[in-house]
């Protein structure tokens, strides 16, 4: 599997793994939250932070690796990134607002009940 | 070092991509179902980034933006369908 790989400095090696690790937790706990959490409103919060960041780790990794491979700074990734940065609020907006009309509910509605959130979630 | 990692930061996405297919068979309404699509495409945005670096080439770098692309479009087309009825209203 490594044959492929260029060989990089060594401080170069050491950041794109260390890059391509934190985006790997940062992908993996968003998508554990999507799986795990109880209701779509929590849920929405994984994917549209946590993966979104996990997505751009990857990338500025890809970024480094591309960046010293050829000693030219690596625009693809840049595009990329801000796309995926750019749309993924959009879409977890929207997501938000078809989540309400299905519950027949508007933005206005969502006036906060009384008591902590703490003591609103309850024991788990 | 990068190539010690690698098989751990692929099983993570992969992981990832197991996830949110769990999500998506098990709703249970359809926002979520479309936000686990969502994932799906931005966990196998990542995994192909990864590819990339592994295959040491810049050529899955547009399969990569137009997976990113797709996702943006098909999310907010789906979530119109659910907010509007139609994702396309025509002009009166």
């Amino acid at each position: 599997m490594s044959a492929g790989i260029a060989e990089l400095p060594l401080w170069a090696d050491a950041l794109v793994a260390t890059l391509l690790v934190v985006a790997a937790a940062f992908a993996l706990i968003g998508s554990f939250g999507l799986a795990k959490l109880s209701d779509f409103f929590r849920r929405l919060h994984g994917p549209t932070k946590a993966a979104t960041l996990g997505v751009g780790g990857a990338l500025l990794a890809s970024m480094l690796h591309f960046g010293v491979r050829d000693g030219a700074v690596s625009l693809h990734e840049v595009l990329i990134s801000v796309f995926v940065f750019f749309t993924a609020p959009v879409s977890g907006h929207l997501l938000a607002k078809a989540m309400l009309h299905l519950e027949g509910k508007s933005i206005d509605d969502l006036a906060a009940p009384p008591g902590t959130p703490a003591e609103r979630d309850g024991p788990g | 070092m990068t190539a010690a990692v690698l098989p751990f930061v692929t099983l993570a996405f992969v992981l990832g991509l197991l996830l949110s297919t769990y999500r998506l068979v098990r709703g249970p309404s359809i926002p979520d179902r479309i936000l686990a699509l969502d994932t799906l495409y931005m966990n196998a945005l990542a995994l192909l980034v990864l590819l990339g670096i592994v295959l040491d080439t810049k050529l899955y770098f547009e399969a990569a933006l137009v997976i990113a692309l797709l996702a943006f479009v098909g999310t907010v087309a789906l979530a119109r369908f659910v907010l509007r009825g139609d994702i396309i209203e025509p002009t009166q």
